[in-house]
């Protein structure tokens, strides 16, 4: 690095006043961890109540509270950002250029995000409590049934949505523009891909949301009907707003997990992806179907029976592109000269676990079996197949894949496969269970249960408390890397990596692709 | 293929509760049916029919996931760098390609097929021989027998579990959290028509064993229908969250034979005549105190508290509305307080049992006010509105 280049500032105000990418990369991942473990700390409390049958430690007013924040530090605090986090450090590194294409707006769509949480945790302490109406918030619980601080969530909404509309156009205008001169669309790594794609969903869904919130707090202060039929308006128009973003806004969180995933297992399988074309239309066609398909989630609302039959096909769809796939990751590995480094683990680990969300999506999508899977257990079990071990386990395997890149040391390989293992079972024996007692009818979302589903209640329980430690174990393991790891020497640190992050040094410095690469 | 699947299930619940007997021996009475894993076909041909459709989409599943995580395994095992191999260079297949998408859309084809022969007989509620108005309020249930001999019978269904079980005072009993005060009765073999709607916000009324489950929405009206095969006990719960006591509004449907149906409905014809009687009487402070008692148990515990001491609803120990006019008392629970979870009550209660709890408020949790308040009092009052 010559003299006329910055380093960071010192202090405090390398961080709040800067544009580097990277740094607001490693921001945005500390910040979404910082969410996951809170929004962990509210899993562990209501797997704790529901340990076992009766009202043990909290009260069904609270309980109501912990899922609600739950979802919504998860969903908005925890995936999200860390993708943007990730999407910031690695695209301009992917795709050499000097840093993201708008590099104050940057800064500012990070810095908003503190303050959006802020607003949505201290809504604990008011009166009435946190928002008790489930992450999705249905009308009229949501709104003339709703405690006070739900305007204060509003509010929250607004400012989280602003920060991902900005990172997201600023994502599609990097890659759009920032381009390395000869890294063609059809040359971008996957991973580019996914984000690239997943921009253009949340820039079309985030502002339904806005609309949607905005509604509500016009039918809560302004006497508006929107989602009152006392006034003329439909509570039923609240879950088709809210689910035209919600069913896109899976999507988002799950297409960055696939471009990881399509990075990690060629690597470690030391053979190019399979099926690179098919990856990148079969991510389109899954973007453009999450736009037909909201209703699947209100099949009992009592649509007409030709809409009902519309969206059940519709949905059925999805699962061509998604099988495209998860055959075309299998493909990639058969005959590859595979290892298995812990970001390898926790791909094939996506695959499996995701595979299995997958087929009790398709089962979902079935209207007539859906009268009966339908808010209960059932589904709480697949969207976690596809949330935790669909997003968080990419997301994992992404940090041990890129870890040693971003601080220049290696972490430990023990302790990361122990965590891998842990994780696995924990999140099994947390899981698995739940698709029995929802199949034997228990519902979601209620603090206290009949006793036929006390015993896989307990094992849930048991395997909760076994996920959340083994995040800790994470925590350790990344926190002993970057103060005390082995320093790698090499840019290339896995033997089969390719792509323009594994030309530059590792650590990665400051400023990097100041002079664009050349792509063959 | 469902004797099958059954016998699998049972061996793998054996394995299971083997498995896990240590760990979860004592809890819960013996006809608890413990370790449930799968859905049940329950009481009616339409159960029937999506357990086949569920099952048969499962085993696609199955077959499919053995094939591909098969596939997987085998070459986690052979393809892998410590056995020496050199990787492949291969990265595309168009044959290979257009059939693993081809053969996939066929596949849901086959599947999409019954979906939708099924999906459209269980929209066809015509000719139900019982039509039932059900109203999800938080957190009970309302049921209205519409146009059945003459007299409206309508009756609110509570859950029944006394609070020291939830509290875990007590040993829970087998129906724990699935019993009410009243139960839905319907006879067997005759198609019964619900009309679903709610009061407040959104509930859903869900019997897994009836196949049925329809949103409760306020202000519109859905309807859902349910044929029995066989007599029984089945219960159900709210299914859509609703508030505090979400998982507290159990639902319970005796299906009985058609003889016994319309005993149960003259019974209820006669009690609601009865009531009618009974609001031209006067009771002494004894007697109301303790309907009184009764009906707070069902309607005012789970926001009042058991001593009137307060939680989601304001104390009534010692309150100033209790211990205030009877006017105002009165207009508190027969029109609610807007604004607030505090129900309107008057069309929820008769007027004998609004009586009782007003007078059990006035007179219970050492509020001693000594007055009692009669169901004419209650007529009067909501006449003079």
């Amino acid at each position: 690095m010559g003299d006329h280049h910055h380093g960071p500032a010192k202090g405090i105000t390398r961080w709040l006043t800067t544009t580097n990418h990277k740094d607001i990369g490693t921001m945005y991942l500390w910040f979404s961890f910082a969410m996951f473990l809170l929004g962990g700390a509210f899993a562990m409390v209501i797997r704790a109540e529901l340990f076992q049958p009766g009202l043990q430690l909290i009260e069904p007013a609270f309980f109501n509270q912990m899922t609600t924040m739950h979802g919504l530090i998860m969903v908005f605090g925890a995936i999200m950002p860390a993708f943007v986090g990730l999407a910031n450090w690695m695209i301009p590194l992917m795709i050499g250029a000097p840093d993201m294409a708008l590099p104050r707006m940057n800064n500012w769509s990070f810095w908003i995000l503190p303050f959006a949480f802020a607003i949505l945790a201290s809504s604990f302490f008011m009166e009435g409590g946190a928002p008790n109406f489930g992450w999705t918030f249905y009308a009229p619980l949501s709104t003339t049934y709703a405690p006070p601080s739900v305007t204060f969530f509003i509010f929250g909404v607004h400012i989280l949505g602003l920060s991902s509309i900005m990172g997201a156009i600023n994502i599609a205008a990097t890659v759009m523009n920032m381009r390395a001169p000869g890294m063609t669309y059809m040359k971008m790594p996957l991973f580019v891909w996914t984000w690239f794609i997943t921009a253009y969903l949340l820039i079309a869904v985030m502002p339904v949301l806005a609309g949607a919130v905005t509604m509500m707090l016009m039918d809560i202060h302004f006497g508006t009907s929107f989602f009152s039929a006392a006034g003329g308006g439909d509570p039923v128009l609240f879950q088709h707003i809210f689910w035209f973003f919600g069913h896109p806004e899976v999507y988002i969180i799950i297409l960055p997990g696939f471009g990881v995933v399509s990075q990690v297992i060629p690597t470690f399988s030391r053979k190019r992806l399979f099926g690179y074309d098919s990856m990148v239309y079969a991510t389109a066609s899954i973007a453009f179907l999450s736009f037909i398909v909201w209703a699947h989630h209100m099949y009992t609302v009592g649509m007409p029976v030709a809409g009902e039959l519309f969206f059940m096909y519709a949905t059925m769809l999805i699962a061509v592109p998604t099988g495209v796939k998860v055959f075309n990751w299998i493909s990639t590995m058969w005959r590859g000269a595979m290892t298995f480094e812990t970001p390898m683990l926790f791909a094939i680990g996506f695959v499996v676990l995701f595979t299995m969300g997958g087929f009790t999506g398709l089962m979902l999508a079935i209207a007539p079996a859906d009268f009966q899977y339908h808010d209960s257990y059932f589904v709480v079990a697949h969207f976690h197949y596809t949330m935790v071990a669909g997003a968080i386990f990419s997301m994992t395997c992404a940090v041990y894949y890129w870890l040693p890149k971003w601080c220049g040391r290696m972490y430990n390989e023990t302790l990361g496969k122990t965590q891998f293992w842990v994780s696995f079972v924990g999140f099994n024996l947390t899981f698995f269970p739940q698709h029995f007692v929802g199949l034997a009818g228990m519902p979601r979302r209620i603090p206290d249960y009949a006793l036929q589903f006390a015993d896989f209640n307990l094992m849930s329980s048991v395997g909760a408390f076994i996920y959340g430690a083994s995040q800790l174990l994470f925590l350790y393991n990344v926190v002993a890397t970057i103060v005390a790891g082995e320093p790698v020497e090499k840019e290339q640190v896995w033997e089969g990596a390719e792509g323009l992050e594994w030309t530059v040094a590792s650590p990665a410095p400051y400023h990097t692709f100041t002079t664009p690469p050349d792509v063959k | 293929m469902s004797c099958k699947i059954n016998r699998l299930i049972g061996s793998t619940r054996i394995a299971i509760v083997a498995l896990f007997s240590v760990v979860a021996s004592g809890a819960g009475a013996e006809e608890v049916q413990r370790w449930r894993v799968n859905m049940e076909p329950g009481v009616t041909e339409i159960g029937s029919r999506i357990y086949d459709l569920h099952m048969t989409v499962f085993w696609i599943c199955v077959v499919i996931g053995v094939a591909v995580f098969g596939v997987m395994l085998y070459s986690i095992y052979s393809h892998r760098k410590s056995r020496g191999v050199t990787p492949a260079t291969f990265h595309e297949s168009t044959l290979v390609e257009v059939a693993w998408t081809v053969v996939p859309f066929l596949i849901l084809i086959a599947m999409a097929v019954p979906a939708t022969t099924t999906l459209i007989d269980i929209y066809n509620t015509d000719e139900s021989e019982v039509d039932i108005l059900v109203t999800g309020y938080q957190w009970k249930w309302k049921y209205e027998y519409i146009n059945e001999g003459g007299e409206n019978v309508s009756f609110f269904s509570t859950l029944s579990t006394p609070r020291s079980e939830i509290d875990n005072e007590d040993e829970k009993n087998t129906n724990y959290l699935l019993e009410v005060d009243e139960p839905l009765v319907i006879p067997v073999g005759k198609k019964v028509r619900f009309l679903v709607t709610a009061y407040d916000v959104i509930h859903a009324w869900w019997v897994p064993a009836l196949a049925v489950k329809k949103d409760a929405i306020p202000g519109f009206i859905n309807e859902t229908w349910t044929l029995a095969l066989e007599e029984g006990v089945y219960r159900g719960q709210c299914a859509e969250l609703c508030g505090k006591d979400h998982g507290f509004m159990p639902i319970v449907v005796k299906v009985v034979s058609e003889s016994e149906y319309h005993e149960w409905l003259g019974e209820k014809v006669a009690q609601a005549s009865e009531i009618k009687e009974l609001m031209s009487q006067q009771f002494d402070l004894d007697q109301l105190v303790e309907r009184g008692d009764e009906v707070y148990q069902r309607n005012c515990l789970a926001c009042h508290g058991a001593q009137g001491e307060g939680g989601v609803g304001a104390a009534i120990a010692g309150s100033a509305i209790a211990m205030g006019e009877v006017a105002g008392h009165l207009d508190s629970i027969v029109n609610g307080v807007p604004g607030t979870a505090m129900q309107a009550f008057g069309n929820q209660l008769n007027d004998v049992d609004l009586a009782a709890v007003t007078t059990y408020q006035r007179n219970a949790f050492g509020n001693n006010m000594g007055d009692l308040v009669q169901p004419i009092d209650v007529y009067n009052f909501k006449q003079g509105q």
